[in-house]
């Protein structure tokens, strides 16, 4: 009974650690024996853990980009306060509705620590009028200058609105590309870019002077377009002259320039002036956007000391993180201001968000599901090899049994060996995805720079590692099941 | 108690529907200590006798008593480590790892059994010197003779002590002169008190052991054929006008 005395568990936890490090050694000096034939094989596993690392930091470059759009229209710190119809059990207070007005502005600067920018807005509902041409731009505004801030618009020529402005009720405005396009025309239809800033342009009839313009606001992908053909027409002059010149017009309907993305037009299409302005110059024809009944009956006083309602009312916070603390607070402000009737309601940008994360999460998933594919033809390629390895070594697996390799003994050796392969697969892999990254940036160079995430490295790591543990199994499961005295007499 | 006690047994496989028996109600008992051969032509059942013996392979019928242990229902774990501690095989062909040198070939049971890389290189170094190769200890198999070959892997059946040495026809794929210097080794070996079985079909080989056993049609033969029990000289085997079986 000497050989078989029970081991000490000790002893037996040595042992097997001594003895997995003999077959580690043993299995590399395999895989090395076949070096050509690993390296085909591990090319599977290079590629599908590079591609995973690759894709993940695209999704997290397009991630990041994403965001910071939503922080550049003002981020999820932007709160738009709008009017709103009562609930049902305050229908009978309807006439002491009075909507928003500028005493919440000020009721909500005094009160409201959680808010840093407060942006009043009264919109009109306008057409204006220049050259003999008329217009209905989408926004049509009388703000206070900090409105510029909130809605990171940025003036490119001439100025902004400003408090002097604000406090004398001016005949000034400030637009955007579109409106000109519209009444002076596009820089690709008529040639040259007009600026009319110091020109007049009438809004509702009423004639108010162009103090500034914003920059066009457009997506990288139009700029890109638009900075190409800029350059082929330079390129090629003397054709564009006339026939070839109005085919380049890809005008959409009236519009001079391509239109482009929509949320991008929109934010062209636009003219502000002060809101002192409006009030003075157009209160009494005014109609308001998001009513109900209730506000027909607009008070008739003019001028800044009458009737102060809004049309609607922009707020920054601190930090998203307070959003449910300080919609709390601007919330109860208002309750006070408004009696308790909750004739408002607030606009988030947690709807872009949640569209952003649910965008991101299908990238991942199909990304994922890409490089999951490429993994998996790895994997069938490790388990390939290592079916063709282990028919070759029949005789050697015989020999192994017959001084006294056990099923299991021969089981892991197999195992280990198509887990080394996947081991340095998955390492080759993460640094190849490097490089990877590196020409896919150079192919499309976009804002959104893919990032390599430490995370997203140990993930395609440990999946290669999977897929080496799947794809030695089987294989190992056969290599162990060998009859020794067929092994042994196999040719 | 003998070191092996066979009782009644039988391996019977099922060819196309067909019974073969290819050993049919053996008995037998090994002392140890013995120098035995057993001796059959081919297929007359003794390579499975020897893998039954060796623990390669499990009888359909009847009891093994191997060194105190009764085998004839241990699991593959059990055979395995049976194999890696109490015996020792020495093949045909040799059977050695191309890929390993001749000290790591002699280490591989050793590795099984768990024995540390310290002890391993001394255990394997003290066998090499037992059969006079210790200056090969760094080649490979390939790069050695036929009989150093079959001597690395004599050391390896002895690296682990075992309690018993099988040699499946050791000197077959030798020239006459080197398979001499072998058979002469394992003489050295049982006089040092090892208990060793040669399995041969070559009665001038089984001449040397002091015992021989023969196998025919999965039997132990009763009566002794002399030649191919290697008991009757050359001369004498051409005296009785018997085809020889070595010719």
């Amino acid at each position: 009974m000497r050989g078989l005395d029970l081991q000490s568990s000790q002893e037996v936890l040595q042992h097997s650690r001594a003895q997995f490090w003999i077959t580690v050694l043993a299995g590399m000096r395999e895989i090395w024996a076949h070096k050509f034939r690993s390296l085909l094989t591990m090319l599977g596993i290079i590629l599908g853990v590079s591609s995973l690392v690759a894709m993940s930091a695209m999704v997290a470059g397009m991630e990041k980009g994403a965001k910071e759009a939503l922080v550049a229209i003002g981020g999820l710190e932007k709160v738009r306060i709008e009017s709103q119809d009562l609930p049902v059990y305050q229908r009978h207070l309807w006439d002491q509705a009075v909507g928003i007005t500028i005493n919440d502005v000020y009721a909500l600067q005094a009160s409201a620590p959680l808010v840093t920018r407060l942006s009043p807005e009264m919109r009109l509902p306008a057409s204006v009028s220049a050259q003999g041409k008329t217009y209905r731009p989408w926004v049509c505004s009388g703000v206070w200058p900090v409105a510029f801030e909130l809605s990171e618009h940025v003036v490119e020529h001439g100025r902004m609105l400003n408090e002097l402005d604000e406090e004398m009720a001016r005949n000034v405005c400030v637009i955007g590309t579109a409106t000109r396009d519209e009444l002076w025309g596009a820089p690709d239809k008529v040639g040259t870019e007009i600026i009319p800033v110091g020109e007049t342009i009438f809004i509702n009839g009423t004639p108010f002077t162009i103090v500034g313009m914003f920059k066009h606001y457009e997506s990288e992908q139009e700029r890109k377009t638009r900075e190409l053909e800029k350059l082929q027409a330079q390129q090629q002059p003397q054709q564009n002259q006339t026939a070839v010149g109005v085919s380049r017009d890809r005008g959409h309907g009236g519009g001079g320039r391509r239109r482009g993305n929509f949320v991008f037009y929109l934010k062209n299409a636009t003219i502000y002036m002060p809101l002192n302005t409006m009030w003075m110059k157009f209160r009494s024809g005014m109609s308001y956007t998001g009513f109900g009944g209730n506000f027909q009956q607009t008070g008739g006083a003019g001028g800044a000391t009458g009737d102060p309602r809004l049309s609607s009312l922009e707020l920054k916070i601190q930090s998203v993180d307070l959003l449910p603390e300080s919609l709390q607070q601007v919330q109860n402000v208002l309750m006070s201001t408004h009696k308790g009737i909750e004739d408002f309601t607030f606009r988030t940008q947690e709807d872009w968000a949640e569209q952003i994360n649910t965008f991101v999460r299908n990238a991942r998933l199909s990304g994922g599901l890409i490089a999951g594919i490429s993994l998996l033809v790895g994997g069938i390629g490790i388990m390939n090899i290592m079916l063709a390895s282990i028919s070759e070594r029949v005789r050697e697996i015989g020999i192994r049994k017959s001084v006294g390799a056990s099923t299991s003994d021969i089981f892991i050796q197999i195992l280990v060996e198509s887990v080394i392969i996947a081991v340095v697969g998955g390492l080759v892999g993460m640094a190849t995805s490097f490089g990877l990254v590196q020409m896919l940036s150079s192919f499309s160079p976009t804002d959104n720079a893919p990032i390599i995430t430490p995370l997203t490295l140990l993930v395609a790591f440990s999946f290669s590692v999977l897929a080496g543990i799947l794809a030695g199994i089987f294989p190992a499961i056969k290599a162990s099941r060998l009859n020794p005295i067929q092994a042994l007499r196999y040719e | 108690m003998a070191l092996v006690e066979l009782r009644n047994v039988s391996k019977i496989y099922q060819l196309g529907g067909e019974e073969i028996r290819a050993l049919d109600d053996v008995s037998l008992d090994i002392d140890s200590g013995e120098f035995i051969s057993i001796i059959g032509p081919s297929g007359s059942g003794k390579s499975t006798l020897m893998h039954i013996l060796g623990c390669l392979d499990s009888p359909s019928k009847g009891t093994i008593q191997l060194d105190g242990v009764m085998i004839q229902n241990a699991s593959a774990r059990e055979l395995a480590a049976m194999r890696n501690r109490k015996i020792g095989f020495v093949f045909q062909f040799f059977n050695l790892l191309p890929k390993l040198n001749v000290t790591q070939n002699v280490e591989l049971p050793m590795i099984y059994s768990g024995i540390n890389g310290k002890e391993r290189r001394k255990r394997a170094l003290a066998a090499l010197e037992a059969v006079d190769l210790v200056n090969r200890a760094k080649h490979r198999p390939s790069q050695l003779s036929g009989g150093q070959q079959q001597r690395v892997a004599i050391a390896r059946a002895l690296v682990n002590d075992p309690r018993i040495i099988f040699a499946d026809e050791p000197t077959g794929n030798l020239d006459s002169h080197t398979g001499d210097a072998i058979l002469s080794l394992f003489r050295r070996l049982s006089q040092e008190g090892r208990t060793i079985v040669l399995v041969t079909h070559d009665p001038e080989i089984a001449a040397v052991t002091p015992r021989r056993i023969e196998i025919r049609d999965g039997k132990i033969a009763t009566k002794v054929d002399l030649t191919l029990a290697g008991l009757a000289g050359r001369q004498t085997a051409a005296n009785l006008s018997q085809p020889s079986p070595s010719a």
